[in-house]
């Protein structure tokens, strides 16, 4: 049966008829949009017009984002920004370290038994004057149950004396960078680097695998898609082992299931040759709902962290040069079996040696192997200077940069990580255009809020949190910000032939929202309202998931 | 003694180098060892699967009370599990991936305090390609770094270099390694230097594992009295001729009983049964400088 929508405007992203009032859809397919005489013709229809006062964009496309998102709303949020939980309530943020303490101490009297671990996330002490969190506060919280907090940037974690014992580091003695101790000798709980933070996240109720997330979890990630408008999502490290395809399969095959998720095989844990085997025996287990049979490298660590690996100058407090984690070897093997395969690849690159190196290690791939049109992917790619952005054009690459990791924690990378010079030119997106770079822009959620909207809104206007403009000569404009996170981040995934706009042919996936993007132009576009989403002709309200 | 430290020794260095090789040799010659060895991925390692007894995704276990374990993305939690393995290891290996920093990972393993204790930090360097990787600019600080945090460096493949690269090596792990001593030549013998325990190698012999490496031999060494066991231990960590030592002082002047573990330029001192009898045995370079204990 062939249904007809009606809005108060259609941004259909499709630039032969940028704009619509009615869009007609049969099976889960767009046959058309534009008036409701010029659709018609398709024959017998049900005009729907609940959405006559609402504007219809294509469904949002997240292109860097983890399920692990919904896994986390388990745990106590004490982020400083006030965050949207799943299931709609608005969680106000934690101004100050008291305000995290006693929101700790109000989740801790709703747990029974005195052992269960209390696990909490998104800290971020940058933003009360870096603070710390010590032992001795999260003790007068629980003795007896083990306490853990994650950092925003996921390298950082805060935990009581109760989980230091049990990981048997509530000792003297401790030589370690990343375990700085007390007067007294002893850890003050603050534990830096994921080789510290492994062997007692386990103990403060963090899953095994930090990337991983369960059936609830992916039900909430869903939720929060509708809120943000979103219809397709990565996964963008995912280890994905049989029983995770399993319950994938199993949560995105019910109807009821509000996105298309499509997660990325990370390449550590195996050799490359076993990755190439695995990504290929996942394709064929895709679904209209759960695209599998993609590669994701990481090739260095993050900039904050001080492990991304930087050309000179290095890093601005003078921290010596980060890590790889991947032997250059292996990084041109998977590339070039990948290219020889059609398999598409996406590389993590932070600091601009990484990104240099893919450059490079791409360009001897492709005289081996020349491809056209194979969209490998550079994300985060948060360092690059113009010079590399003109090599990754000539390379058929494409970038997706961590607009939101600018607003975050664009001053500290003015101050400490990398300067001002560098600070101002990061995730350029003003030059990816101006070069021709495909690009989409990304909110690696959890590490920031999954919201496309906000994302498009920090690359138009570079504003970091203390509200300095950084970076006037990378701001996008409007229309590019529109279609980064639509078009845009489709092209990312070979996937914009089929979502990431609304013409004939397409799949009948929207956001829906109050406003009008356009008009809340680029101070307003954070704020537009979401109504909630469309994905293959169903509709999905926010205020009902 | 259930207390004692499990000993770890951290095999690492760049692609190519060897560390599989030695990893597969190590488990051929177990000799009753039961060895707990820690790999980044099974990938490269051929298992006879006559000795495999049991495996699931991460762990397999072999004929003689051995383990494999691959970690993956997560070391830390592997050796979690190697430290709750019953009955214990008697050593356990960790092959780092081609780009990890052993010192690093020696500083992780530190974390399990009096659980674990790091033994070595074996660097292995192929004498073919060290040369080139120095060269190139995304690699040199990476092997750099690695061969600063060796106790041992092991220069493989100089039967495939040529002089030059043989010289530009050893000049460049003699710089950037500095302390620790090189061993070429004596692949084949390895596993028995690596040992955990070398202290049944009778006094004196000469390892005579093959036709080209002669150049290591071993000794024991019981001192007529108590000593400085910390000096004595220094004396012969700073020794570029010795590699390995491995036995039982009696420490001066309080009459105790250490056991001392070293390798190169690392060495531990730790109380030992009493009832055990005093001597060490010292696996050194055969060179023209003299040792510092005889």
């Amino acid at each position: 049966m062939i249904k007809i929508l009606s809005a108060r405007k259609i941004l259909t992203m499709n630039p032969q008829k940028p704009q619509a009032t009615h869009v007609a859809l049969r099976d889960g397919i767009i046959l058309g949009a534009g008036s409701l005489a010029e659709l018609e013709g398709w024959g017998d229809y049900d005009l729907d017009t609940r959405f006559a006062d609402k504007v219809l964009m294509p469904g949002l496309v997240e292109g860097h984002c983890h399920l692990q998102e919904g896994a986390l709303w388990s745990h106590t949020y004490v982020g400083f920004f006030d965050r949207m939980s799943p299931e709609g309530d608005m969680q106000a943020g934690c101004k100050n370290l008291d305000a995290v303490l006693s929101k700790l101490a109000a989740a801790e009297a709703q747990l029974d038994a005195p052992a269960t671990p209390l696990p909490a996330w998104s800290l971020d002490p940058i933003y009360f004057d870096n603070q710390r969190v010590d032992r001795g506060q999260l003790d007068a919280i629980s003795t007896t149950r083990p306490i853990g907090i994650m950092h925003a940037s996921g390298h950082i974690m805060n935990v009581n004396s109760k989980a230091l014992e049990l990981a048997g580091l509530m000792k003297p003695g401790i030589n370690h960078e990343g375990v700085p101790l007390g007067n007294d000798g002893l850890p003050t709980g603050e534990l830096k680097g994921p080789d510290v933070m492994s062997p007692v996240s386990i103990h403060v109720g963090f899953d095994r695998d930090m990337l991983a997330c369960d059936e609830q979890g992916m039900w909430r990630f869903g939720k929060l898609c509708v809120r943000a408008g979103v219809t397709t999502a990565t996964d963008l490290a995912a280890r994905l082992p049989d029983e995770a395809v399993t319950l994938m399969r199993k949560v995105t095959g019910n109807t009821a299931y509000p996105a298309r998720i499509v997660p990325l095989r990370f390449h550590h844990g195996g050799s490359p040759e076993d990755l190439i085997k695995h990504v290929e025996r996942l394709a064929a287990q895709s679904t209209d709902k759960l695209r599998l049979g993609r590669i994701k490298i990481v090739v260095d660590g993050s900039i904050q962290g001080f492990s991304a690996r930087l050309r000179a100058p290095g890093y601005y407090n003078g921290a010596p040069n980060g890590l790889w984690y991947i032997a250059p070897e292996h990084l041109a093997y998977i590339l070039e079996t990948s290219l020889a395969k059609g398999i598409q690849v996406h590389c993590h690159t932070n600091g601009d040696e990484a990104t240099q190196l893919v450059i490079d290690t791409m360009r001897k791939a492709l005289r081996k192997t020349p491809s056209g049109d194979h969209r490998f992917t550079l994300q985060h790619c948060q360092l690059a200077d113009t010079a590399q952005f003109r090599q990754i054009k000539e390379l058929g690459l494409c970038v997706n940069l961590f607009a939101n990791h600018h607003h975050y924690w664009g001053d500290q990378h003015y101050e400490l990580t990398v300067g001002p010079e560098r600070a101002e030119r990061m995730n350029a997106a003003g030059t990816a255009a101006r070069q021709g770079v495909p690009f989409a822009i990304h909110s690696d959620a959890p590490i920031t809020p999954l919201g496309p909207l906000f994302t498009g809104w920090c690359a138009m206007n570079r504003k970091t949190a203390s509200g300095r403009t950084l970076g006037d000569a990378e701001k996008i404009t409007l229309d590019q910000a529109l279609y980064a996170i639509t078009l845009g981040a489709a092209y990312t995934l070979h996937m914009d032939g089929e979502v990431g706009s609304i013409e004939a042919g397409k799949r009948a996936d929207f956001a829906v929202l109050e406003d009008d993007p356009e008009e809340m132009g680029v101070d307003g576009f954070k704020d537009t309202r979401v109504w909630g989403t469309v994905l293959g002709g169903k509709p999905f309200a926010a205020a009902d998931v | 003694m259930s207390d004692t430290p499990l000993p770890l020794t951290i095999i690492a260095g760049y692609l190519g180098a060897g560390k599989t090789t030695l990893i597969n040799q190590i488990l051929r010659n177990a000799n009753g060892q039961r060895l707990a060895v820690l790999v980044n991925d099974f990938g490269a390692l051929p298992i006879d699967a006559d000795l495999i007894e049991a495996q699931d995704d991460d762990l397999i276990a072999l004929a003689g009370g051995c383990v494999c374990c691959s970690y993956g993305d997560d070391l830390m939690l592997a050796l979690t599990r190697m430290r709750a393995l019953d009955p214990k290891p008697d050593h356990v290996l960790l092959e780092t991936s081609g780009v990890a920093l052993p010192g690093k990972i020696a500083a992780a393993v530190s974390l399990f305090g009096a659980d674990i204790q790091v033994m070595s930090v074996v660097v292995l360097a192929d004498a073919e390609g060290l040369p080139a990787q120095l060269q190139d600019s995304y690699l040199a600080d990476t092997i750099v770094r690695q061969l600063g945090a060796a106790d041992l460096v092991v220069l493989t493949k100089a039967d495939l270099a040529t002089p030059d690269q043989l010289n530009t090596s050893r000049f460049n792990i003699g710089r950037h390694a500095r302390g620790a001593p090189l061993v070429e030549g004596s692949s084949d013998i390895l596993h028995d230097v690596l040992s955990a325990d070398i202290t049944q190698r009778s006094s004196n012999t000469v390892f005579d594992a093959g036709p080209h490496h002669i150049e290591l031999t071993s000794r024991t060494f019981t001192p007529p009295g108590p000593v400085d066991a910390q000096a004595l231990a220094r004396s012969l960590a700073d020794a570029d001729a010795v590699v390995r030592a491995k036995g039982h002082l009696m420490t001066a002047p309080d009459r105790r009983l250490v056991t001392l573990q070293l390798v190169g330029k690392r060495f531990t001192l730790t109380p030992a049964d009493p009832a055990l009898k005093p001597g060490i045995v010292i696996i050194e370079k055969k060179t023209g400088t003299a040792s510092p204990v005889s």
